[in-house]
């Protein structure tokens, strides 16, 4: 515990070790985490909490790093945390997002972390959430959290941060229809890549009479639609000046109350789940609703101790 | 899994130098991969200093670097020397690759932990690993 605070205590000073194994405490959950909350939260700095997610292969990694470059020469200090899924089967996990980074890899104002999703449910959320405010108080600024956009974890990720950029490539087509409910629901931001590509503005023009139209985002305007290419740097000057104009919109009394909601909500879950799963009753409970002789929702009733 | 780690060991996967030859090391990531390791692959040519600045970032367990082009003499000891210069003392560092026998002991004494030359299983290196990988609470 007492290591905790002295790791905080190092990483809000620019100790680039305390910070990595800082974010290693807080990915493994390490003993006493729950305890340096408080303090951890207390240390944010206030920096621009920035989610990057998308379909696999779009180009994420690649424009997370144009952007670092951008924002480099504009003087910022840039923390990233890149999320990877774990095999589900093994536990295992690559994470090559990196590889476009290397080029940063001895920037002392450049903070990149790979983290793998570990599967544990709503577990990552809750990791990543912690995992940028331990950047926020290392004074990065802005902070991006890049993740693949496959699946509902993304999209929860994508409500705790306070600017989300979806990122699509021109040849999404009729794809638009499927993903219309999920990511582009939370786009604040919405960047088609590869704009070198043929078809990147026509992908940009439907997107932007569909969701001129959409349902799904009652009181909230359509996102802006910008076209890069990340890999010549197109594009992207003009997508951080929209996520910087996008961080006032952020900063609004009710977005705020919007977003603390979702954490508490997300925080409410995660308490929730723990103090269940250490009920001495939880197997045969849980037994009781696979023999269908009890309903979930009232198994999870008794389970938080409940009578019902 | 050793039972006394309850969190995946997390291994850097480097590749120093020039060499455009990568097939070894993406083999082994995917092989740790499946063995329950988290890899972060950080592919070609890299420096030194690149790869201790990744390292720790990443605060990994293990840092494993294949290298293929002859220059390990130059490339290896400085990385554990820049490792240690940063208090990561307690990382594991290994290599792979085509490295003379002559060579072994002289890396060896430099600090690096153990060198798996051609023919090595993905078995034996993960084994390796998770006996002398460090131990986190």
């Amino acid at each position: 515990m007492s290591d905790l605070r002295e790791l905080l205590r190092g990483a809000a000073a620019g100790e680039r070790l305390a910070l990595a194994r800082l974010l290693t405490a807080i990915e493994n959950d390490a003993p006493g985490l729950r305890d340096l909350l408080p303090a951890l939260f207390a240390a944010g700095k206030g920096g621009h909490l920035v989610g990057i997610t998308g379909p696999p292969g779009g180009g994420k990694s690649t424009l997370v790093n144009a952007l670092t470059e951008e924002w480099r020469r504009r003087g910022k200090r840039v923390g990233i945390v890149a999320v990877d899924p774990s095999s589900p089967y093994t536990g295992g996990a690559i994470m090559g997002d990196r590889i476009r980074m290397m080029g940063h890899a001895a920037d002392q104002d450049v903070f990149m972390r790979s983290m793998a999703s570990r599967g544990e449910l709503g577990g990552i959320a809750a990791a990543t959430w912690m995992a940028a405010a331990a950047l926020d108080a290392a004074g990065y600024d802005p902070i991006l959290i890049e993740t693949v956009g496959a699946g509902q974890s993304e999209v929860e990720i994508a409500r705790l941060a306070e600017t989300t950029v979806v990122v699509e490539v021109p040849e999404m087509g009729d794809e638009v229809q499927a993903i219309k409910a999920g990511l582009l629901e939370v786009a604040d931001l919405l960047v088609v890549n590869k704009g070198d590509r043929p078809g990147a503005d026509l992908a940009a023009r439907h997107l932007r009479a569909m969701l001129s139209t959409a349902g799904g985002r009652v009181g909230r305007k359509p996102p802006p639609i910008l076209v890069t290419t990340a890999t010549s740097g197109e594009g992207v000057a003009t997508l951080v000046d929209a996520i910087g104009a996008h961080r006032e919109d952020a900063r609004g009394t009710e977005a705020l109350h919007r977003r603390a909601g979702h954490q508490v909500q997300r925080a409410l879950a995660d308490l929730a789940v723990r103090r269940a799963a250490q009920h001495p009753a939880w197997d045969a409970t849980v037994q009781s609703v696979a023999d269908r002789e009890l309903d979930p929702f009232t198994a999870a009733q008794r389970l938080l101790g409940e009578e019902a | 899994m050793d039972d006394s780690r309850s969190t995946p060991i997390r291994v850097l996967i480097a590749k120093p130098g020039l060499d455009g030859h990568d097939r070894g090391a993406k083999v082994l990531a995917r092989g740790l991969r499946d063995e329950g390791f988290e890899v972060i692959y950080t592919g070609l040519r890299q420096t030194p200093e690149m790869i201790v600045d990744a390292a720790e970032q990443e605060d990994v367990d293990v840092i494993g670097m294949s290298i293929l082009s002859g220059a390990h003499m130059a490339l290896l000891p400085r990385v554990v020397e820049l490792s240690r210069e940063r208090g990561m003392d307690d990382v594991l560092i290994a290599a792979g690759g085509i490295i003379p026998d002559a060579d072994v002991a002289k890396l060896k004494a430099a600090g690096i932990a153990e060198v798996f030359g051609p023919g090595t299983s993905i078995g034996q290196i993960a084994g390796y690993f998770r006996e002398h990988a460090r131990r986190r609470g």
